[in-house]
């Protein structure tokens, strides 16, 4: 389309320069703020009353160092608890959202149920959920009970379950109609059409909000320690009592801050291809 | 080979299609002209049965498709249907897009729905783009690829929603040359459409829909050229004005 010899204009040479003399600029402006707040915090707190305090009930290196084993060994339960009910949760979710798009009025009652379900979940506090699951379950006495693993498990996923199905719901309301009344146009089914045309492009536009549940997920997994099982906060909770020491709850956050950051990391990625395709065009 | 009989058609108060009839031989190439709203696409969906109708019959080979008891989905696989706005799958591949109910209606083998996809995607000049997503493909590419689309599932009739309107006037012609190629294979199509040189061209009979009523059809020279009602001639009127005859 051009030719080889393309030399730019003068006036663009000149705004060029004034571009890269601005970026300069502004990145100078920015460190300089940077180093400004980052001395007042440093002074804030060092310099508050009580951080001697502060600084040996939460920040002592040789609790940190004795706790680390044992919150490392509650996490490798979360770490697990999560795969597993990330993945449950996610086949749950899509499975509801897809129950409540079914039209006619055979389907009247499953319809209902799985909004009653997404209502509802959606409303208790996990907490509660938890404890109904882990205690109130083999309150029963009934045969085979599970353990309070799998119990502490069901409520996380039945909880997620509920908020995944309705982002997955709103994937599938976001396809326009006329893709349905293309796929139907060539003779596809309901269910082809939900398979092959829908669903493909519900779950890649919803993939940000669902992974970003999965992180928040990964959070509550420690709640499940309410019922029994030592997890790293519950891991934390016993070091901390064992030394008069909280340090231990800093070193869990900051492994779980490092557990969510590939997962947070992952999101970024898929959110931003999933606005670069949006913005490449229809 | 299509009738239509006494079709009526409502949206909440508004009468869409009254009373409609209209008659399609096989071989023929229909052109429903008319304002917007005059009920040419919805008595396409009708057709296609993905719009259900309140009163009057559709036949197709003499079968009653507006019969609660008919098979839609088997119904459709020989009707098929091209969209103003192409409506392509957006996360399927050119070839992905046309094989798709080959596959999964008609059970084909792979390789066989492949081939018979390249075939026609050669026969319009596309061959190039089987691998390609819907959004790198021109207006004038999406639409052939629409259009192939409908063809691969071997339809009896195929129904054409204004195919044009939604071009850049340079990609219009590709698509009408491929419409004017498949008359000569002797498809049968009801066509809506804005384009009057073309229906012109193509169509053995043209139907001018007003108020969601055939009011008057015949060839297209008498009915663009010397139209009895005084409705057609008004229309054919803003038509001129308009610098699109």
């Amino acid at each position: 389309m051009s030719t080889g010899t393309y030399h730019p204009s003068e006036i663009q040479l000149g705004r060029a320069a004034y571009r890269q003399r601005q970026t300069v600029r502004s990145v100078l402006i920015a460190a300089f703020s940077t180093l400004v707040v980052g001395v007042a915090i440093y002074f804030g707190i060092t310099g508050s009353p009580g951080w001697d305090r502060v600084r040996t009930s939460f920040f002592s290196w040789s609790v940190a160092k004795a706790s680390f084993v044992p919150v490392l060994e509650g996490l490798w339960l979360n770490i697990r608890m999560l795969v597993v009910c990330a993945a449950l949760a996610l086949v749950l979710g899509l499975f509801i959202a897809v129950l409540r798009t079914l039209r006619g009025p055979v389907f009247f009652p499953v319809r209902a149920l799985a909004t009653a379900y997404t209502y509802g979940f959606r409303g208790v506090p996990l907490i509660i959920v938890i404890y109904l699951f882990a205690f109130g379950v083999p309150g029963l006495r009934l045969q085979g009970t599970p353990n309070v693993y799998v119990l502490g498990g069901a409520a996380l996923v039945v909880t997620y379950g509920a908020y995944l199905a309705e982002v997955f719901r709103a994937g599938i309301e976001s396809v326009h109609p006329s893709q349905l009344a293309a796929a139907r146009s060539l003779g596809l089914t309901y269910r082809q059409t939900m398979r092959h045309v829908v669903l493909p492009q519900a779950i890649r536009r919803v993939a940000p909000p669902l992974l970003n549940d999965t992180v928040a997920l990964q959070k509550d997994v420690g709640l499940v320690s309410l019922a029994g099982p030592v997890d790293a906060v519950r891991a934390a909770q016993i070091t901390t009592a064992e030394h008069f020491n909280y340090t231990p709850y800093i070193v869990a956050a900051v492994l779980f801050v490092l557990l969510a950051l590939p997962l947070i990391a992952v999101t970024d990625a898929v959110t931003l291809r999933a606005a670069r395709r949006q913005n490449a065009g229809a | 080979m299509l009738q239509t009989t006494h079709v009526r058609k409502v949206f909440g108060p508004s009468v869409v299609l009254d009373d409609l009839s209209l008659d399609v031989g096989e071989h023929e190439v229909v052109a429903l002209i008319g304002a917007s709203g005059s009920g040419k696409s919805t008595l396409l969906r009708c057709i296609n049965l993905l719009t259900e109708i309140d009163d009057g019959v559709i036949r197709l080979d003499g079968q009653d498709i507006t019969d609660p008891r008919a098979d839609a989905d088997r119904v459709r696989q020989k009707i098929g249907l091209v969209f103003q706005s192409y409506n392509l799958f957006p996360h399927m591949t050119v070839l992905q897009n046309i094989t798709l109910a080959p596959l999964r209606v008609h059970r084909k083998a792979h390789a066989e729905a492949h081939e018979q996809a390249m075939q026609w995607l050669s026969r319009v000049g596309l061959a190039d783009k089987a691998g390609s997503y819907p959004d790198r493909l021109s207006g004038g590419q999406q639409q052939r690829v629409a259009i192939v689309r409908a063809l691969v599932n071997s339809p009896r009739l195929l129904l054409l929603d204004e195919v044009t309107s939604a071009l850049d006037p340079e990609l219009v012609g590709e698509v009408l040359t491929m419409i004017r190629d498949l008359k000569g294979d002797g498809m049968t199509m009801v066509l809506a459409t804005h384009e009057m040189g073309f229906a012109r061209q193509v169509a053995d009979r043209v139907a001018f829909l007003d108020a969601g009523r055939v009011l008057e059809q015949g060839p297209p020279e008498q009915v663009l050229g010397d139209p009895v009602e005084a409705r057609t001639r008004q229309f054919l009127a803003r038509i001129i004005e308009a610098g699109r005859l």
